[in-house]
């Protein structure tokens, strides 16, 4: 396993040189960096051409450019880089600290959420294929998948943004539309679920019922503004979890599996208490902390549960302890909402990745950058997530149509057994192969994305760049983005010798 | 004891035969005295060939008009051509169209478009005006023209590049397979966008230069594609039976193997104009594709972008055509993959 990494990691590297010379080479070829000031009729025109000239060294020929900026990378490895001047003399090393931090952000989170959410929605569509479900989905795919990038931006600039902010000033949802979301969701929800077409009626009917009844009581509460979930819900939310993660794990027979996460729900209310003081004013080493001792309480717990299944009940315990930890911290967030939006009357902003001078509660810090996030990462979620779910559909499709599927069947075993011991796992092998192309395609939505929405990132150091004809800022954006690119390939290459054995060296 | 080592002679009477016949065999032994010889005996005569018999081509053609989403996005893309084409002409083309796309007036009606459904009325601006008084519906239409030029052109030009060197690579392998797999590599680590975009900006914003430099990004997606149906298509026995003979490795690629992928380059091809499309779009909305004077939709919608409070149809309009003409491409592309290879129970998507 060690030397597959290593390979991968020495072909990488080799790749990311060789690209880098060609960008750099077809940057400096793509037009004149001189070119506005050789029209221009200012009278300190001349200097600023020498200016210039000196900040980009445009007297030498291009490999000895490159040979320059290639030494100043090189000796990041002693943390010295030296990324060079741009064209106005500013250095790029600190633009690019700046710029990284809210880009990868983007788009890390971004993939994450493509991922979990495309592979889930195209699973369940291949299940129930042929469902309104189905259909549904794969209308949505293609739509989403033939959207222009930027025309989704400025929409959601207007909509999501400015309309948004008009209504949280007097938040109030009418009853047309609880009645349309009570029935999107039972359609959903019954559609999902399958089933004759009396078991259909009887889940959408309730679901519509809760969902509408839900809608109301917030809205009476006034919860759009001083939200909360509290402890019981916090309680409910990570035991749903719990009792999901133990059905599709091992279904309803296995009652030490089920035990094992009421039990990690029961630690964690205790966890709650007891860090009450850290969770309202943590700091983030603190909150990784806390998260770190909830993990391990979670393996312990479900090492002495186990028995025989130790396993399956450790990751069953994991998955509802990170359930409790998300709740939780979902609920500070929550109870922080009202305080937020006293400081920014309109929360989300259009322009920019965080509010200058913001001051106040940590949790109320983390809503200032969360809510310029959360726009551009829509954006590129919904359209990466079409693709995903095309794929997964199409590959668990497929697989569910092999002879070992249907000898797994022919032998008794409950459907949900097949599903998840036998064909999710060989489903979801091509996706490995196409999240590095896709990770790629997210970096050059990121760029559009950031000029709509004027963030100073790494796509807006691109642009302005490759605008000015400027080799320096151009290479910066590369080294980010293709080390980060390269990173995911190897994360998809170790989940691809994770999911299928043969190929582990 | 009958010696079934020395069975019976047939037809001489004495096998020891069921005495009840199968009536579905007439040439059976039992018949033999009964039936005519000739015809009855005959495979030919039990096909039923009262029924129409389809070649390969027909077939895919036909399952392709069935596919009514695939038709319904040729209907779409068919006329929206005839409309940009024709609506303010093309080259010597007049179009009928009175309006210029240059040409500023007067603000009627704060620019509102006259279009309506209820009561149906085309009027004098249908898709409004912009802010100095163009006429917008020729603005769209030009901009959809170079679109759609660039898309078919792109198209065009990727095909035959992809194909050509994917079937190279897939005859030959050597080192044009290891070049074309790293230059696949080098995808991952450059997005497709920022490659288009430095190569766009050193085209200088012309229509036919960006088209080939996007041409020059689009064909490794297609080259794999062809090279890994070459792979598998070298090994099979016509192709055997043709070096056998002596067939040149060029005759052999162009005439046997190439014939055979139809089918895949055809839905890559139009897949990649649906990319291609979008792409053009992004590129010039960052500027670096086609730029001013020259109008494309991408363009305009990053023109108009910040009006769309007090202006929504400079933006809607555009938009909604990239999108209505990049989903009709994808809709077209899922309807003859469809055609090409239809698996049992659609399980491809």
């Amino acid at each position: 396993m060690l030397r597959f990494i290593l390979r991968r990691l020495g072909v990488s590297a080799l790749i990311l040189f060789l690209g880098s010379v060609f960008l750099f080479f077809i940057t400096v070829l793509s037009g004149d960096p001189l070119e506005d000031l050789r029209e221009s009729r200012d009278r300190t025109a001349p200097q600023q051409m020498e200016a210039r000239i000196r900040n980009m060294n445009l007297n030498e020929p291009w490999y000895v450019r490159y040979w320059i900026w290639l030494t100043g990378v090189a000796r990041c490895v002693t943390l010295n880089c030296d990324l060079g001047t741009d064209s106005r003399g500013a250095d790029i090393g600190t633009a690019l600290v700046n710029a990284a931090g809210s880009t990868l952000r983007l788009v890390t989170l971004a993939t994450i959420l493509a991922i979990i959410i495309g592979v889930t929605l195209g699973i369940l569509a291949a299940i129930r294929q042929y469902s309104g479900f189905d259909y549904a989905v794969t209308f949505a795919a293609f739509l989403f998948f033939s959207l222009p990038v930027f025309w989704v931006a400025v929409l959601l600039k207007e909509y999501g943004a400015i309309r948004f902010n008009n209504w949280i000033a007097d938040p109030a949802i009418s009853l047309t539309a609880t009645i349309v979301i009570a029935l999107l969701v039972a359609f959903t929800l019954a559609s999902l679920l399958g089933g004759d077409m009396r078991r259909r009626l009887v889940t959408g009917g309730v679901s519509a019922v809760v969902a509408f009844a839900a809608i109301t009581y917030f809205d009476s509460v006034g919860w759009w503004r001083q939200p909360a979930l509290g402890l019981p819900l916090i309680i409910l939310v990570a035991a749903a979890a719990g009792i999901l993660l133990t059905y599709v794990a091992v279904g309803r027979s296995n009652r030490k599996i089920f035990y094992a996460a009421l039990t990690t729900v029961a630690a964690g209310a205790v966890g709650w208490f007891v860090f009450n003081g850290w969770i309202v004013t943590p700091t983030y080493p603190l909150l990784l902390l806390m998260f770190g001792i909830s993990i391990v309480a979670a393996i312990v717990i479900g090492w002495f549960w186990g028995g025989w299944d130790r396993n399956i009940a450790i990751w069953v315990s994991i998955g509802t302890a990170t359930a409790f930890a998300f709740a939780t911290a979902l609920d500070q967030l929550l109870r922080n909402w009202g305080p937020f939006l006293e400081r920014k009357p309109r929360p989300i902003s259009t322009i920019g990745s965080g509010s200058p001078n913001f001051s106040g509660p940590f949790w109320t810090g983390v809503w200032d950058w969360g809510v310029q996030l959360i726009l551009p990462t829509i954006v590129l979620t919904v359209i990466s997530l079409a693709g995903y779910s095309r794929y997964t559909r199409a590959s668990m499709l497929e697989t569910i149509r092999q002879d070992y599927v249907r000898t797994a069947r022919s032998k008794g075993l409950s459907e949900r057994v097949v599903i998840s011991k036998h064909a999710l796992r060989n489903a979801l092998i091509p996706i490995t192969t196409i999240v590095a192309f896709d990770f790629a395609g997210l970096i050059g939505g990121a760029v559009v994305t950031e000029t709509v929405f004027g963030w100073k990132g790494m796509g807006a150091m691109f642009q302005e760049g490759l605008q000015r004809v400027d080799p320096g800022p151009v290479m910066a954006f590369y080294l980010v983005t293709g080390t980060a690119a390269v990173f995911m390939n190897m994360m998809a290459d170790i989940a691809y010798a994770f999911l299928d054995p043969r190929i582990r060296t | 004891m009958p010696d079934n080592d020395q069975p019976e002679l047939p037809g001489s009477g004495k096998e020891r035969l069921s005495p009840i016949p199968d009536p579905h065999d007439p040439g059976s032994v039992q018949h033999r005295e009964t039936a005519v010889a000739g015809e009855e005996f005959s495979v030919e005569k039990q096909i039923d060939l009262t029924q129409k018999s389809y070649s390969q081509g027909e077939l895919i053609r036909r399952r392709f008009f069935h596919h009514r989403g695939a038709m319904i996005s040729l209907g779409f893309l068919l006329f929206i051509t005839l409309m940009a084409v024709s609506s303010i002409g093309y080259g010597f083309i007049p179009g009928w169209w009175p309006k210029d796309y240059t040409v500023t007036s007067t603000v009627t009606d704060g620019g509102r478009p006259s279009l309506s459904l209820f009561p149906p009325v085309w009027g004098e601006q249908p898709f409004g005006q912009d802010d100095v008084g163009k006429d917008y519906f020729a603005l769209t239409m030009r901009g959809t023209q170079r679109s759609l030029t660039i898309a078919f052109t792109v198209g065009i030009l990727t095909t035959l590049l992809g194909t050509v060197i994917g079937a190279i690579a897939g005859y030959f392998r050597g080192w044009v397979e290891a070049i074309l797999m790293r230059i696949t590599d080098l995808f991952i680590v450059i997005p497709l966008l920022v490659l288009a975009a430095v190569l766009g900006q050193s085209s200088g914003g012309g229509i036919w230069p960006l088209a080939i430099m996007l041409s020059l990004v689009s064909w490794t997606g297609l080259a794999r594609l062809v090279r890994g149906e070459v792979l598998s298509l070298r090994e099979r026995e016509f192709v055997t039976a043709a070096e056998a003979i002596g067939t040149s490795p060029w005759r052999i690629i162009f005439k046997h193997i190439l014939p055979n992928t139809m089918g895949t380059i055809i839905v890559s091809a139009t897949l990649t104009i649906a990319t291609v499309i979008l792409l053009e779009s992004a590129l010039s909305f960052l500027g670096f594709g086609v730029k001013a004077p020259d109008t494309s939709l991408g363009l305009l919608i990053s023109t108009y972008q910040n009006s769309f409070t007090v202006r929504p149809w400079l933006f809607w309009w555009p938009g909604l055509i990239i999108l209505g003409i990049a989903l009709s491409v994808n809709f077209l592309g899922d309807g003859l993959r469809d055609a090409f290879d239809p698996r049992q129970s659609r399980s491809s998507d």
